[in-house]
């Protein structure tokens, strides 16, 4: 935190790198009010990707064509995807159906709201605040919790943190880690896995953006082709960004439908 | 006063201390999306696929039924066509029996006719020569004691003598046609 800090204390005249608190804008209403005090852009984004995400697959949805338009076809095999590829090959073909509208839920809302990052003009992936990130992974931690109670009863806490075939020696140490790995440490990792790696790659890009602004426009003549190499690689990290935000909704969903598969299993 | 404003920056960026107010509605706002999604979009998606299950296992079922259909009236048509062709031959066989017996009935009548014909003209025929000789007899005996008569004259007046010399002509006569006959 020092490190990050520290550089707005610097000289004037100087390289001012973005910090974190760039990412946390003046609230809308009240407006210029600090961050923290009010309704921010952040959460315009959230309302709006949910808007988005029902505007769109309810128009793809509402013509039910036994021959599907293109609007169609593209809402058909978004869900598709969700559907076959995450709920009914990791929860089984059994179960899955109750399941679909969550992972379908989850992953276009992460989808979008990671993607804003990518999107001129509204640039920030509302993901890499923490407070969404920890939202939705709580929705999951709960569900799939509720989920094992509601189908083994309480002895499901057994079933989840006593490995069968453990010899009784370790047992009580491999208990241990269980109940750290299972109900401590898998929510924290899952929230805070979307957020880090939307927030490191805002960081990124923005750093990339600023080091051009400087280099170019501030900085002594002969370091201005620096500048070039910097817009480069801040163009290259783009495209990654958008490679890993829809990587990441893709990671959250399947850890998702693999916890609920979890929690229904008969054996841990 | 600098020191300070950097500790409070560093404070509020501490990344890993959610806003309360975000997490609120992240919460409302998927619930919201939560509800429109299972309310309407998976149902509809779900209705949609059944849909488009039973419009192709339907179709294809009503294909099938068409081909048994059609190859169940194609049977019954080849069926037809030989009962058809056997019919044909049947007819053209009878007609050909029939115009046989026909044939072979006009031929035997026409041969009783021809019989019957000739019979009855052998009939007439006999009939008329029977007349003619009988009438020549009586004629030709007349006749000839007449010429004689006249060219022997009174020479034979004598009964006796004429009428044997009749008779033995006549006889002659008679014996003559009789061999010509034969």
């Amino acid at each position: 935190m020092i490190a990050l800090a520290l550089p707005a204390a610097a000289n004037e005249g100087g390289f001012v790198p973005p910090t974190l608190e760039d990412m946390h804008l003046p609230e809308i209403l009240p407006w210029m009010a600090p961050y923290g005090e009010g309704f921010g852009k952040q959460m315009l984004l959230v309302l709006l990707s949910v808007v988005l995400i029902s505007w769109f697959f309810i128009v793809a949805a509402r013509r039910r064509q036994l021959v599907p338009g293109k609007l169609q076809y593209l809402g058909e095999m978004s869900y598709n995807f969700v559907r076959n590829s995450v709920g009914k090959d990791i929860i089984g073909e059994r179960d899955f159906k109750p399941f679909v509208p969550l992972l379908f839920a989850l992953f276009f809302f992460i989808l979008v709201n990671n993607l804003f990052g990518s999107i001129p003009l509204i640039q920030m992936p509302t993901t890499s605040h923490v407070g969404t990130a920890y939202a939705l992974a709580g929705i999951v931690y709960v569900t799939w919790i509720v989920l094992g109670i509601k189908k083994h009863g309480i002895g499901y806490f057994k079933l989840a943190v006593v490995p069968s075939g453990v010899p009784k020696a370790i047992l009580p140490l491999v208990v241990i880690i269980e109940i750290i790995s299972t109900f401590l440490v898998r929510p924290v990792t899952h929230s805070l896995r979307l957020f880090a790696t939307m927030l490191a790659g805002h960081l990124i890009i923005m750093l990339a953006a600023a080091g051009t602004q400087f280099l170019l426009v501030d900085a002594d003549f002969w370091l201005k082709p620096l500048g070039i190499l910097t817009l480069a690689g801040g163009v290259g990290m783009y495209f990654f960004e958008i490679l890993i935000q829809v990587l990441q909704a893709y990671v959250f969903v399947l850890l998702t439908a693999i916890y609920i598969q979890g929690s229904l299993a008969e054996e841990h | 006063m600098n020191q300070a404003m950097i500790l409070a920056a560093a404070e509020g960026a501490n990344p890993l201390i959610p806003n309360p107010w975000e997490i609120l509605v992240t919460l409302i706002g998927f619930a919201i999306l939560m509800y429109i999604v299972a309310k309407f979009v998976v149902p509809a998606f779900e209705k949609t696929f059944e849909e488009r299950t039973e419009a192709i296992e339907g179709g294809i079922a009503k294909a099938e039924a068409a081909q048994a259909e059609a190859s169940a009236a194609l049977d019954e048509y080849k069926q037809q066509l030989t009962d058809a062709r056997a019919e044909a031959n049947r007819i053209r066989e009878d007609a050909r029996a029939e115009g046989a017996q026909i044939l072979a009935e006009l031929k035997e009548k026409a041969q009783a006719e021809a019989a019957r014909i000739s019979e009855q003209a052998q009939v007439q025929i006999d009939a008329e020569r029977q007349a003619a000789v009988t009438s020549l007899r009586s004629e030709v005996g007349s006749l000839a004691t007449e010429l004689a008569g006249k060219i022997v004259g009174e020479a034979l007046n004598d009964d006796a003598r004429s009428a044997r010399v009749v008779d033995r002509f006549l006889a002659d006569l008679e014996s003559q046609s009789a061999g010509a006959a034969k």
